[in-house]
């Protein structure tokens, strides 16, 4: 059991109980913290991997921004504890057991080809000079395109969230 | 050294997770933090590949993924905002008829 | 390089030596700012606890631990606990990415005057102030009152929004370092020009960079002229308004932890971190570069309170417009810039 093993191990079972947490809590600001601590745990993952540069934008921008916004739009509408109706009964007794059943086969399959080989500690530097050169160079149009993406996201975002006196004023100025 | 397989393991358990929460949960938020877990354990089989194949493409598509994430967490939850402000309801059995 | 022993052996001093050399800061900052505010008002500041006032947080510390520890009844009571303990966590945990000097020779180890050096040292900073919004934002929901909704709502999209100008007006540091290592960029700004004029990355073309950092840091930190989210006259005490005694501490702890960690980082990048004059025998060139970041630290802070005594503050639009129609293009603008001298140089 070296450290890797270990840690990996560790920060693993942070995550899979944050997620059965998610799963199990009745009130949706208890998930998005659940959520946040995999997100944080994942982050160390990636660490334990090597990918440095992924590790700390995904602390910066997943749990710092992202879930920011979940908090404050679970904050601003108030939503209180889930209730419990007969379609998400329903959902329970029929897709806990066939996920769990459907989950293990494929983990079964995945440990039974043990030939993929190991990963060592750290072993792909993601250094952000790296990161950084091949951004702009092999992935510039991606890098482009997803620019483009965001600010269609922000446009929309504005004018769906906007209030309906905003919307009515611009109908009534054409 | 820890082989690739537990990586690839955690990634499923994770995604698991996503779908039975989307399946399951009947707040429109915590459906949607679902789809987020679901991405996550993407996020963690790309890199893991990278760092199996040795090649740091991998790295670079979980920018791409956590983009798209962004985006669509923004537009999302301005939706969320607006089917609640009209309908008073996040429940998502309740949000079944077109008419208000 | 250590080995492993010696470098936990020496992590773990410099841990302690540095949580309480911060927490004593944290405690003679809130001193300054009562004497130096005070003095610009005209008046003397706190005088009667020791001499110059200098025990006046010894006793603040004190009449903190003693006072009653209210939980009001209807708040939500896992986060109620857990936010304060989230911001003073966050507000500590980026010290340990901050160089204070050069390394010193102790017992035969080169030992870094620095708990860990990443070659991510400066993205570590920012994420842990990404995740510091929390402590506010829940803050403010659990406490199951109006005025604490509404400040902890402010005083987070507040930060979430001068976040970017703030990681913007670094990039321009980054560009001419080439590294995000804290020590590589504190590296990079030894030497002068002309034997005079030092070669801080604040002359080296970043001014506006500067300044673009400091208002920004002043959002973050909450502080005037942009404190509307706390401000006493607006919002009762905005999202701490529930919290008493220790907890109201911990909030209180967690302000001025980050004012002196912006402080901190500001000198490291802008401000040339622990270089200046160096004379005198063997003993004194170990402690000198210390000695000058401290002053260029708490130069930084004497302007943070300066500008606390002398400015008004914003109205929340007035403050979320100055952050997205004014900082960030000027930050971007200033970006573009750089990245353009930077390659038209090379």
């Amino acid at each position: 059991m070296d450290l890797h093993l270990a840690l990996f191990l560790i920060f693993g079972a942070v995550c899979v109980a944050g997620a059965i947490n998610l799963l199990v809590q009745r009130h949706p600001i208890n998930s998005a913290l659940s959520l946040i601590t995999v997100m944080a745990s994942l982050a160390v993952e990636y660490l334990l991997l090597g990918a440095e540069f992924v590790a700390a934008v995904q602390v910066i921008i997943y749990a710092g921004a992202i879930m920011v916004l979940f908090v404050f739009v679970i904050m601003l509408l108030n939503a209180g504890e889930e209730a419990r109706t007969g379609g998400s009964r329903i959902a329970l007794v029929i897709g806990v057991p066939g996920m769990i059943v459907g989950s293990t086969i494929v983990a079964w399959v995945l440990l039974k080809r043990s030939g993929t080989g190991d990963v060592a500690i750290g072993s792909l530097p993601g250094d952000p000079k790296t990161i950084g050169w091949l951004l702009f160079h092999d992935f510039l149009l991606p890098f482009e395109v997803t620019s483009v993406l965001i600010l269609i996201a922000i446009m929309g975002a504005v004018v769906l969230a906007s209030r309906p006196e905003l919307s009515s004023h611009l109908e009534k100025e054409r | 050294m820890v082989p690739l397989s537990y990586y690839l393991v955690l990634s499923g358990i994770l995604f698991a997770c996503g779908i039975l929460g989307f399946l399951i949960k009947r707040n429109i938020i915590t459906i949607f933090m679902s789809i987020e877990l679901m991405l996550n354990g993407v996020n963690l089989s790309f890199v893991a590949f990278a760092a199996h194949w040795q090649h740091l493409s991998g790295q670079i598509f979980v920018f791409f993924v956590m983009v798209v994430a962004a985006a669509e967490a923004a537009v999302g939850l301005a939706i969320i905002i607006a089917v609640y402000r009209t309908r008073e309801t996040l429940n998502v059995d309740q949000v079944n008829l077109l008419k208000l | 390089m250590l080995s492993i022993e010696t470098f936990l052996i020496a992590s773990a001093i410099k841990i302690v030596i540095a949580v309480f050399v911060l927490l004593t800061a944290v405690a003679y900052t809130v001193w300054l700012e009562r004497k130096v505010v005070g003095h610009m008002q005209n008046r003397w500041g706190p005088t009667r606890v020791g001499p110059f006032g200098l025990l006046q947080p010894l006793a603040d510390g004190i009449k903190f631990i003693f006072k009653e520890d209210l939980t009001p009844p209807h708040v939500y009571k896992p986060l109620y606990i857990a936010a304060p303990m989230i911001a003073v966590i966050c507000a500590l945990t980026s010290i340990s990415v901050i160089p204070i000097g050069n390394a010193v020779h102790i017992f035969g180890h080169d030992i870094p005057l620095q708990i860990t050096d990443l070659n991510i040292g400066l993205l570590i900073i920012l994420g842990i102030t990404s995740v510091g919004v929390y402590g506010v934002a829940l803050a403010g929901w659990s406490s199951n009152s109006k005025y604490s909704l509404l400040g902890g709502l402010r005083a987070s999209a507040q930060m979430v929004s001068y976040e970017i100008s703030l990681g913007l007006s670094l990039v321009g540091v980054l560009i001419l370092s080439g590294s995000f290592s804290l020590q590589e960029i504190v590296a990079a700004q030894s030497g002068s020009w002309f034997h005079i004029i030092p070669k801080w990355n604040i002359f080296q073309g970043q001014f506006v960079a500067f300044f673009i950092y400091l208002t920004a840091a002043y959002a973050e930190t909450n502080r005037i002229p942009f404190d509307l989210p706390e401000a006493e006259t607006e919002l009762v005490a905005g999202y701490h308004t529930e919290y008493s005694a220790m907890k109201f501490a911990m909030f209180f702890m967690a302000e001025y932890a980050n004012m002196i960690t912006v402080a901190c980082v500001a000198t490291l990048l802008f401000l040339g971190g622990w270089h200046g004059p160096l004379f005198g025998p063997r003993i004194l060139q170990d402690v000198l570069p210390v000695a000058w970041f401290v002053l260029k630290v708490v130069a930084f802070l004497f302007i943070y309170i300066w500008v606390r005594g002398t400015l008004p503050r914003f109205r929340y639009d007035q403050l979320m417009a100055f952050g997205w129609k004014f900082l960030l293009p000027l930050a971007i603008a200033n970006l573009v810039v750089t990245a353009l001298v930077v390659a038209l140089r090379s």
